[in-house]
């Protein structure tokens, strides 16, 4: 028994005098290739059907659209298009192609290619149209046709201006456009498992669960990426990835969870990078019932919380404070001057007891467990219901899994509860008003109704001069911020971390993560 | 013994038909469908009624439950709606992997926890007996996943001595032995609970028939201890014990689906548990029906053995 409990006492010691960070030799990864931890299996390697920010971020190394974002911003520049022009009614844009472009099969990107990736995706009676359903096709707009002009210019007919095509077409979803129709005609439905574009890297081995490779396109148009290959591991448990970090075993994970980013950013041996995006998490408030009816109840809310202690201690800083409905990402359309509604209970109290509430109200606040983009919902939900009763706004918690939470809310919360947690994630300022605030418009859950507004969402979706539309918008903010549809909380702050070695990588505020400029020192 | 196996065999069919249309149901009450995990806040009605139409879920449930059986019935286990590939290729991927995992924690919480138990029986009230008891206590009431995230910081992230999760290394990988580094951990937590159950009933079982009056004269004989042990007790104890076993494979396969996802286990649980959360009807579907079926095959092989070990069995 002795000899027992010395070698046990003796192991326990051991493991403590152990360096907390030890990287075994046998998890080094080879230099030219980068190991992703990934967030979840890839579902798709058809970039129409995809729907997951988590399989654009593969995607997004395999594909390319007509037009492509710039480094760190939402604003497009010439991708698979050289150059584009916009016709006098707005309804026809046409594109000059880039030539001399081959997909990863070595067939030409022309013309008759493109057409045939626009007709595919929105002409039901397309051969191949049944390789759907493409879900998140409908961001692009009311297109209407197709027409090849000449070998290497093609235009696009919409039904009515559309103005947010452009950031779609460089968006995730626009990247069917450099899509190989020879590898569609080869594979049919199958081609969601072989895929075929014209990116920085190519398609070459998926083991369902294990991983997922891909190797450089050393003929790719703008020259060879710098990496010989990336290799993307699904780790779906948040925890596992953080292991796997330490370990070695990846070189580089996205979503580090808020309570391990000190363990990265206190060690020399990983970079941390953030990036904050184009999200909004809100508070959907019921505005076509009491008490969030009147004006005056929806700023109080908004000033009863304190946004702050919630993106810094719940969040531990992986979200910056919202300023309103308009994410900040968006450079050109976002309106500088308004500055997020600052924590005043007192105020809030002001205000609840001149709308006619001096006693408070109580009320019903859904909160979902899960869900994308979602961050912590549970505590942030369990903080806001206590900074809300602070100044009288009492609630009731009813909390939700996300599939059950969103059928309570779509298409409208009236009559069930009169707050709700959401977040929502764009690529164009108008996506989210249009659906989510537009007087009846389809997912505008809180029934918020305001002609101002709605004339504004109008004229922004049919203003194809960025410069006007941009003041469209900002005077659209600030009617949304004194009106307070929604008590604006925060914009996610996206992270990753790498080991030290990594270089030339940095997060996108489409959350995509793009390798081809990346390499291992 | 042949018609016995007959019969156990035809009795498989309509246990597997239940196990569909309960999945089924049970996938259908819960809230939202894979239109809407899909779609998620862009859930327009417009855009789900398109979705919907395009994955024929706008059909009856009675019907799409008619459609998928006729498929079934002729070897098609239909199509991913997440996944966007067959079903069965899914599925056939992921098992193999899970049979490796579960068979190994079987085999290793069979021998392990057989074996404890007898040397707690033999050395009944002795230290051995205290130690082995207490562990088991401990394997059972741990809970495996937390006890898996241990296994990981210490053996994984602090040693350094084994992979912290997946099945193969990424690079230069995939041969015996680089894939039993990777079972080890695994393994060895699903096998815990699994193996401190075992020790439990097997030191039990030894111990009732350790007082039996044949155990005595056996010993009166002047057989070694070794021969009256595991001659004549264990032979005994083992027909009670395979039974258990079998069960314990429901636990294992079940049990799975907690350790593919802490350990990054290719297998069909971790498949499971995305497939439900994403409402994947059909993938949850085949998944079940093969889990279901391996679990019923596993049942039946002990039963065989069992009979083979104890002739009572076979003629009533």
């Amino acid at each position: 028994m002795n000899t027992i409990r010395l070698s046990r006492r003796s192991v326990t010691a051991g493991i403590m005098a152990l360096p907390a960070l030890q990287i075994p030799a046998w998890a080094q990864t080879p230099k030219g290739v980068l190991v992703v931890g990934h967030l979840a299996e890839l579902q798709t390697l058809d970039p129409a059907q995809a729907v997951t920010i988590s399989d654009f971020r593969i995607l997004c190394n395999i594909y390319e659209g007509l037009l492509h974002y710039k480094d760190g911003s939402l604003d497009v520049e010439p991708g698979l298009a050289e150059s584009w022009t916009v016709s006098s009614d707005a309804k026809t844009y046409t594109f000059k192609l880039r030539k001399g472009v081959k997909f990863h099969d070595g067939t030409d990107f022309n013309a008759d290619a493109v057409k045939f990736n626009f007709d595919r995706v929105t002409d039901k009676d397309h051969p191949y149209y049944n390789t759907g359903p493409f879900p998140f096709v409908f961001i692009l707009g009311p297109i209407e046709k197709t027409e090849v002009i000449d070998p290497y210019t093609v235009a696009l007919h919409l039904k009515e201006p559309y103005a947010p095509i452009l950031t779609g077409l460089g968006g995730s979803i626009g990247a069917l456009a450099g899509i190989s129709p020879a590898a569609v005609k080869q594979y049919g439905k199958d081609f969601s498992r072989h895929g075929g574009g014209t990116g920085p890297f190519k398609f070459t081995l998926w083991e369902s669960g294990q991983r997922f490779v891909l190797e450089a396109n050393k003929d790719h148009w703008g020259g060879s990426p710098k990496l010989d290959g990336v290799v993307f591991r699904p780790i779906i448990d948040e925890n596992a990835r953080v292991s796997e970090m330490l370990s070695g075993g990846t070189d580089i994970t996205v979503e580090v969870p808020p309570d391990n980013i000190e363990t990265f950013t206190s060690s020399p041996k990983f970079t941390y990078y953030e990036q904050v995006g184009p999200h909004l998490w809100y508070l959907l408030l019921n505005t076509k019932a009491k008490p969030f009816d009147d004006k005056r109840v929806r700023q109080a809310a908004n000033y009863a919380i304190n946004k702050e202690a919630l993106v810094k201690d719940i969040l531990k800083g992986t979200a910056t404070v919202a300023d309103g409905v308009t994410p900040a990402a968006f450079g050109w359309a976002h309106d500088d001057s308004l500055k997020p509604y600052p924590y005043d209970p007192a105020k809030a109290k002001q205000l609840l007891a001149d709308a006619g509430y001096p006693n408070g109200v109580d009320l019903t606040f859904y909160v979902t467990e899960s869900g994308s983009g979602m961050l912590s919902p549970v505590l942030m939900g369990t903080a806001i219901q206590a900074d809300l009763a602070a100044v009288g706004i009492r609630s009731k918690v009813e909390t939700y899994e996300w599939n059950t939470f969103l059928g309570k809310i779509i298409p409208s919360m009236e009559g069930k509860a009169e707050i709700a947690e959401l977040s929502f994630m764009t690529q164009d300022p108008d996506m989210h008003p249009f659906l989510a605030l537009k007087t009846g418009a389809p997912v505008n859950s809180g029934g918020y109704s305001n002609a101002k507004v709605d004339a504004l969402i109008e004229q922004g979706r049919a203003e194809i001069d960025p410069t006007k539309r941009a003041v469209i918008y900002k005077e659209m903010q600030e009617i949304l911020y004194d009106d307070a549809p929604w008590v604006f909380i925060c914009n996610w702050k996206q992270n990753a971390v790498s080991t030290s070695g990594v270089k030339g990588f940095e997060l996108h505020p489409s959350f995509t993560t793009r390798f081809y400029k990346t390499y291992k020192a | 013994m042949g018609s016995y196996i007959l019969r156990r065999c035809a009795m498989m069919a309509p246990v597997l038909f239940g196990v569909t249309i309960i999945v089924f149901l049970v996938i259908s009450l819960i809230p939202g469908d894979p239109a809407k995990a899909i779609l998620g806040t862009f859930a327009t009605p417009e855009n789900m009624a398109q979705l919907r139409h395009d994955l024929g879920l706008d059909q009856s449930l009675p019907a799409q439950y008619v459609i998928w059986l006729g498929h079934v019935l002729r070897g098609d286990l239909g199509r991913s709606f997440i996944l966007h590939k067959p079903v069965m290729e899914e599925v056939l991927d992921r098992l193999l992997p899970t049979l490796l995992l579960a068979g190994t924690a079987l085999v290793l919480a069979s021998l392990v926890g057989s074996l404890l138990g007898i040397v707690a029986a033999v050395r009944q009230n002795a230290w051995q007996d205290k130690l082995i008891t207490i562990a088991a206590l401990i394997g059972i009431s741990t809970p495996s996943f937390w006890l898996g995230i241990l296994m990981i910081f210490l053996f994984g992230v602090r040693l350094a001595w084994l992979p912290v999760g997946g099945m193969q290394e990424m690079f230069g990988g995939g041969g015996l032995v680089d894939t039993l580094r990777h079972l080890v951990l695994p393994a060895s937590v699903l096998a815990a609970v699994a193996g401190a159950v075992l020790v439990r009933l097997t030191r039990g079982a030894m111990l009732e028939i350790l007082r039996q009056d044949y155990i005595r004269t056996a010993r009166a004989k002047g057989l070694s201890e070794a021969r009256v042990i595991y001659g004549h007790a264990f032979r005994n104890a083992i027909v009670g014990i395979i039974p258990v076993i079998g069960l314990e494979a429901g636990y294992v396969l079940g049990g799975a689906v907690y350790i593919e996802t802490v350990f990054q286990w290719p297998g069909v649980g971790r498949m499971l548990v995305n497939a439900i959360s994403t409402r994947d009807i059909l993938l949850v579907q085949g998944g079940v029906l093969v889990i279901a079926a391996a679990y019923v095959v596993i049942n039946l092989l002990t039963d065989i053995v069992q009979s083979m070990l104890d002739p009572r069995i076979r003629q009533s």
